[in-house]
């Protein structure tokens, strides 16, 4: 390689941070369906931090006067079977899955990540046994996994969050390794390592800043997955513990009465629905704008 | 090409699928109080327990037991259920059975169309047409399975009562008793699975129809089927068989979303009863089918596409 290719590789990453902040922000803006994710994202957050201030109701207060109420009142949705305000429900529906959610994805990607890059910057008979062993826990179906590891640990939020990171994180590391597959023969690695620099520090300084775009689509990929994942585990009644207001749990509790109270149901699905559909435009538009090719990270 | 390609990944799904029986092993073995205690109650006295401990063989080490076990299983035999007490074989090819139905019909008709679907797209790139089936793609990606299910519930059930809302009929359902009830779980299924499909297709139509060889033969003047199908829908259906492969691992975990809704007597309502009742020869078996299943998805989808693709049959060897 010339010594000109090497200058230019320096500038581009020179260029900075906050500067492809700002780039990447701009091109994200430029398109409707992306910054429609990203508002019915932030719109969620928002919705979940304030639910205290906003919601007109207690949400696990039973009220034995009030049951399947229809809205109108005091009750904006009306009332479920044991009395509980609808909307109060609704609205503090996002705290648990958006909380476990943001936890075990942000968990998952870190961890798969750091896996990664020790498989690439070692190769050999590590990356074979790392390789390996990721296929074996990719082809445990996900959800017996799941189902496993709440019966095994019970289903407080930190086990949904373990069980989530056991089942993704061999997902991540074999869409991350590629990319650091990828990275590793530059000649600003091969410079690296023939400086002597260590595996912490040509990881961390060199291989994980060029493949963060990478990275980062494919946590707002996997968090959509695991936002969708979660709740249908809380629907069939392993993972949020009742009362708890959750939206997949109020879809199991209310479902059979949908003839009587059709809200108390449809609330929590819209919810649900808004928030996947918004992760799911925002990892297309962050995907699009930072040029990785997001049907080739689903296949892994 | 037999011994090249085929025999090492046949050799590498088998240490994948014994490695993933492993881990499940593994984890069953942190449960607190075994099925001894489970069958007999907590006010079984400490002798029964210790005798029905010993008659499941579960005095011995969790290694010997696995290994006892793996030997049985190499021979067909996958132990019996712990509740039933009935050989977990057939126990679960019963239910194995209603459940390849149930996703035989998901990925005939449903991916068949999610693949027309996605030529459609991709072949009307950003006219009306497209903007419609890709809204609809992404809803099927945003929308978990038992949310699909509820709403077809409330419109066909109860809106409009054309389809039965669970299935009545018991274990031993046979087919007449489960078609009309089939509908619904089918329609749910292929909502969810058939989205990234349709993505796929449209996207490596769209890939394919920017290539040299499509302007050429469009300047030859070849007819637009011809193109459509001569040119076009081979070369995009190669990268889409990997997704399709995905899928198929995927509706493993629909399945039981979508049977435990409708109360379908499959693999998935199986595998939620005995993961409740810690039936472990059962949830191995279950696990090695679903391991199996991932495995010959992966690897049927690998074939295909070295069929196809004939650069493919050759191992690069030198750069």
């Amino acid at each position: 390689m010339t010594a000109s290719t090497i200058v230019v590789e320096r500038l581009q990453s020179a260029r900075g941070f906050w500067p492809s902040v700002t780039r990447v922000a701009r091109s994200i803006l430029r398109s409707k369906p992306a910054t429609l994710g990203f508002v019915l994202v932030i719109l969620h957050i928002l919705l979940a931090v304030l639910a205290p201030l906003i919601a007109p109701g207690n949400p696990t207060q039973n009220n034995a006067a009030a049951i399947l109420q229809l809205p109108g009142g005091p009750y904006p949705l009306g009332t479920d079977t044991l009395g509980r305000d609808i909307l109060s429900r609704t609205l503090y529906g996002g705290q648990y899955a958006l909380a476990v959610s943001f936890a075990s994805t942000a968990l998952a990607v870190l961890l798969g990540t750091v896996i990664a890059g020790v498989a690439a910057f070692y190769g050999g008979w590590v990356d074979q046994v790392i390789t390996r062993l990721v296929d074996s826990v990719i082809a445990v179906p996900a959800i017996l996994a799941m189902l496993v590891l709440v019966t095994v640990f019970g289903s407080g939020p930190e086990v949904i969050v373990l069980a989530v990171v056991v089942v993704y994180t061999g997902g991540v590391t074999r869409v991350v390794r590629a990319a650091a597959m990828d990275v590793m023969p530059k000649d600003f690695i091969v410079a690296a390592r023939a400086r002597g620099e260590g595996v912490f520090y040509i990881l961390s300084r060199e291989v994980f800043p060029n493949i963060l775009d990478v990275v980062l689509v494919e946590f707002a990929m996997r968090a959509s997955w695991v936002v969708l994942l979660v709740s249908s585990l809380s629907f069939l009644g392993f993972g949020a513990n009742p009362p708890t207001p959750d939206w997949g749990l109020m879809v199991a509790e209310n479902r059979s009465l949908m003839a009587v109270v059709p809200l108390a149901t449809l609330a929590p699905i819209v919810f649900l629905a808004s928030l996947i559909v918004g992760l799911n435009l925002a990892a297309d538009g962050l995907a699009k704008s930072l040029g990785v090719d997001r049907m080739k990270e689903i296949l892994g | 090409m037999l011994t090249r390609f085929i025999l090492p990944r046949l050799g590498w799904a088998v240490v994948t699928i014994l490695l993933a029986t492993i881990l499940v092993f593994g984890a069953m073995q942190a449960l607190p109080g075994d099925a001894a205690t489970q069958i007999l109650g907590q006010n079984a006295t400490p002798d029964a327990v210790a005798t029905l401990r010993r008659q499941l063989g579960l005095d011995q080490s969790p290694v010997e037991r696995f290994v006892t076990w793996l030997g049985n299983a190499v021979t067909g035999n996958f132990g019996t259920s712990l509740v039933s007490g009935q050989p977990v074989g057939p126990e679960v090819g019963r239910a194995l059975l209603n459940t390849s139905i149930l996703a035989g019909i998901t990925i005939v008709v449903g991916f068949s169309l999610a693949l027309a679907l996605g030529l459609v797209a991709g072949l009307f790139r950003d006219r009306w047409l497209d903007s419609l089936i890709s809204t609809v793609a992404l809803v099927g990606m945003s929308i978990p399975e038992f949310i699909v299910a509820t709403l077809l519930v409330l419109a066909f059930s109860i809106a409009i009562p054309i389809f039965p809302a669970v299935v009545v009929a018991g274990e031993n359902a046979s087919l007449a008793d489960l078609g009309p009830a089939m509908t619904l779980p089918a329609l749910s299924l292929m909502f969810v699975a058939s989205a990234y499909i349709i993505r796929m297709m449209r996207t490596s139509v769209i890939d394919v129809m920017e290539t040299e060889y499509v302007h050429t033969a469009r300047l030859k003047g070849i007819s637009t089927s011809r193109l459509v199908f001569r040119h076009v829908v081979p070369s995009a259906i190669l990268p889409t068989l990997n997704v399709v492969a995905m899928n198929i691992a995927w509706l493993i975990g629909g399945v039981v979303v979508v049977e435990s809704i409708f109360n379908y007597p499959g693999m998935g309502s199986l595998m939620i009863r005995s993961v409740q009742s810690r039936d472990l020869p059962t949830i191995l078996l279950i696990t090695v089918v679903g391991a199996m299943t991932f495995v010959i998805c992966n690897l049927l989808a690998d074939l295909a596409a070295t069929l196809l693709n004939p650069r493919l049959r050759y191992p690069r060897n030198s750069k």
